[in-house]
């Protein structure tokens, strides 16, 4: 009984203990002498979240230079996750919802974009730490995305996909095809030139296929279409779904069905463990790819295939895939020093590092006009001039318009168009079962 | 006892209180206080979620956006939702591929590492391996075997002429490699402890048999089978449980955390639908309401094993 009274006791205590320990914690330590600036007198720490395969935003350099002049303002770069739609855009929503652990700035893909835009409660105002003033540096596309329901900045781009193919230099001598970009680029100028040059390619018995699977590719031709009519995909701009309405996805799902059908592809499902193994291990021979593939590409592929990868123009013309913001989550405690790390990520000297380290083509106007940008080369494709192949590829580009429910559409979509692939949905009943997944999925 | 029944001595009468309240505390109280972290932690853990979950079940509740009160609408829409049948449906044909032949195979071993046999010991730790090791870990090793250019299987049976198979692509050929992961794993614990209860079963009621010239078959399926009857309902709720919630296994088969579970939705369970319409649609309402039925499923498929179960031997 004495025991148990001591027991009580000891217990009271450590929970005291405990609370302490709690309270001193969120404490700090003091600030090293000679801060300068007013805004913060100890040093805050910007937790910037991103997500992507391979290099992904290719921020490291860029956070390293920033540290260094910023004594006050650390900022913590973290990668989450190689995938956006399932892993972090569901976690960033459940912090946003929770109020806490979200990144002091986060970023967020394209697919994504309508449904935080919708969201205004969870972001804060960066036109109140005077960032209005870069809108004339983004394409008006660009821009206008990061705007929200209530018509406030709350997100600012970084990079832009651009379009281009991607192919495997090895595989294309070994098919007996041109392996010189200019060439291959001229081998295909339209999509039909492509199947062609793929039929052949499949013809030399390389033993690889000619494309990964299905849906880089439809992608890349969506993108390209989606300009020609009206600029939408699957949703109008009053958020109705148009997915069997609107010719350009029928045109890029017809395409597919197309490359499907004759054999082309190697029936991978993109960012799967087998897709990664077929990257490095040669299992087909192109690949769409926007600026950003390329550091998917080289992070995947890994350093023993240097050289054997490269860029040639897209077939049909410009267009572009993808890109990504950032916004600073209402829940930050430190809004002022986030927005200006925003600020310097997407300004110009983050946009051009950004490019050098993972490819990521600027969607900063200045950045894009910069000489850094315009002259230069991927050394991991053997040199390819990656400057002046992604700035064709975004001349005049059109924005594309993006609904509230686009990730879930898209990927509902996507998995009818994987599973006609590989033999699990009819051709002939593919259409009506991909739209139905479409109208489901947009609920 | 005795000591309470004296006159209290030269105590005062102020402290003789509250020492006997301490006293009735520490035997009537006391007992209750120390099962409660138990119980503490279920409501927290246990009940009060599955209440939430109900509540949440009876809006249109989006996650990180709008809720709406809708009453039961979410559950009509469930029951007639075809993809939502497919996850059952799908879960039960696993569920019964996997369990059958694994309670089957786990009685048989266990009858088997119930005779003398050399090295008897390490031959019962041997079966109990496998479950040593993460879930996660036999689905990506087995989801590598299984893999449709570089895998085991289809290398193997490609000796057989047989073409490339992709796993993933039918209902049979993804049920039949999930089972067999669940069996690898699940077959050695439930064979040990059929064993357990296998060794509870007095010997001299198969020496008897044996004189009145009962073959070692017959001994097995006449005395064996039914003295073990409760063990083996106990497995089969056991493997109920896990079989209906179903989810580590068919999610790392799939290669990625999409959990449409393959592309048409081959062999997504319940489990994995729920988690789709949470954190992949952000309908945490349909999910909740996914959620409740799943319960009630497994209460289902519980009680309908437990009538199987006591058939089994010609119970009374």
């Amino acid at each position: 009984m004495k025991n148990h009274k001591r027991f009580v006791v000891t217990g009271a205590a450590m929970t005291a203990l405990l609370a302490i320990a709690a309270c001193s914690g969120g404490g700090g330590g003091t600030t090293p002498s000679g801060s300068k600036s007013s805004a913060a007198a100890e040093p805050v720490t910007i937790n910037v979240h991103t997500f992507g395969g391979g290099e992904n935003f290719g921020y490291d350099e860029a956070v390293k230079k920033w540290n260094a002049e910023h004594p006050n303002i650390q900022i913590k770069y973290t990668n989450l996750t190689d995938r956006f739609e399932d892993v972090y855009l569901p976690q960033l929503l459940q912090r946003l919802q929770a109020g806490a652990g979200a990144g002091d700035v986060v970023g967020i893909d394209e697919g994504a974009m309508g449904l935080m835009a919708a969201r205004p409660q969870f972001f804060t105002d960066l036109g109140q730490y005077g960032l209005e003033s870069r809108k004339a540096d983004f394409p008006a596309a660009k821009w206008e995305a990061g705007l929200n329901a209530d018509g406030k900045l709350f997100a600012l781009g970084t990079d832009m996909g651009g379009m281009t193919m991607c192919y495997r230099k090895d595989l294309f001598k070994k098919a007996g095809l041109p392996t010189d970009r200019e060439e291959v680029g001229k081998l295909w100028p339209d999509w039909n030139a492509f199947l062609e040059t793929g039929k052949k390619f499949e013809a030399a018995k390389t033993g690889a296929k000619f494309m990964d699977g299905p849906n880089t590719i439809y992608n890349v031709i969506l993108f390209q279409e989606a300009p020609k009519n009206g600029n939408l995909s699957y949703f109008d701009k009053n958020n109705q779904l148009v997915i069997e309405s609107n010719p350009a996805v029928k045109t890029s799902f017809d395409w597919v069905t197309t490359f499907s059908k004759a054999g082309l592809t190697a029936k991978l499902q993109a960012w799967s463990p087998a897709w990664d193994k077929a990257i490095k291990g040669g299992g087909f021979a192109t690949m769409g790819c926007p600026s950003w593939m390329l550091g998917v590409i080289e992070g995947k592929a890994g350093p023993s295939n240097k050289g054997n990868w490269d860029v040639a123009a897209v077939p049909g013309g410009t267009g572009n895939w993808g890109g990504s913001w950032l916004a600073v989550p209402k829940q930050t405690k430190h809004p002022k020093e986030a927005a200006e790390v925003v600020n310097y990520l997407t300004g110009k000297e983050g946009h051009i590092a950004a490019f050098k380290e993972a490819g990521a083509f600027p969607s900063s106007l200045p950045a894009q006009q910069d000489p850094e940008v315009a002259n230069l080369k991927n050394a991991y494709f053997n040199d390819a001039p990656t400057g002046k192949i992604f700035s064709e590829s975004v001349k005049n580009l059109q924005p594309v318009f993006f609904g509230e429910k686009h990730a879930q559409v898209k990927t509902a979509v996507e998995k009818v168009i994987e599973g006609m692939d590989q033999g699990a949905v009819k051709y002939d009943e593919a259409w009506s079962k991909f739209v139905a997944a479409g109208v489901k999925a947009a609920g | 006892m005795t000591l309470q029944l004296a006159p209290p001595r030269k105590v005062p009468g102020r402290r003789t209180a509250p020492s006997r309240r301490m006293a009735r505390f520490d035997l009537k109280g006391v007992p209750y206080l120390l099962v409660s972290p138990y119980y503490l932690l279920f409501a927290v853990f246990g009940v009060f979620p599955l209440g939430y979950t109900l509540w949440v079940s009876l809006h249109d509740w989006e996650l990180a956006g709008d809720t709406k009160f809708t009453g039961l609408a979410n559950y009509g829409e469930l029951i007639t939702d075809e993809s939502f049948w497919n996850a059952v449906v799908n879960t039960l044909g696993m569920f019964v591929v996997a369990t059958v032949p694994q309670i089957v195979l786990a009685l048989l071993l266990a009858n088997a590492l119930n005779k003398r046999l050399r090295g008897r010991l390490l031959l019962r730790l041997g079966v109990l391996l496998p479950l040593v090791t993460s879930v996660v870990a036999v689905a990506v090793v087995f989801s590598q075997l299984y893999s449709r250019d570089y895998g085991l299987f289809n290398w193997i049976l490609s000796w057989f002429g047989v073409d490339p198979i992709t796993w993933q692509n039918e209902k049979w050929s993804s049920w039949i490699a999930i089972s067999t992961m669940i069996d690898w794993r699940w077959t050695g614990y439930n064979a040990i402890i059929l064993l357990a209860a296998m060794q509870t079963i007095p010997r001299d009621l198969y020496e008897a048999a044996a004189i009145d010239g009962a073959t070692a078959r017959t001994q097995f399926w006449r005395i064996t089978v039914p003295m073990l009857r409760p063990t083996i309902v106990f497995v089969v709720f056991i493997s109920t449980i896990g079989g209906l919630t179903l989810f580590a296994e068919p999610v790392m088969f799939e290669g990625n955390p999409m959990m449409t579970g393959g592309t048409t939705g081959q062999y997504q369970t319940v489990a994995m639908f729920i988690v789709k319409s949470a954190f992949r649609d952000f309908e945490m309402g349909y999910a909740a309401a996914a959620a409740w039925l799943l319960f009630v499923l497994i209460l289902l498929g519980t009680m309908i094993n437990y009538w199987f179960t006591r058939r089994i031997g010609g119970a009374k």
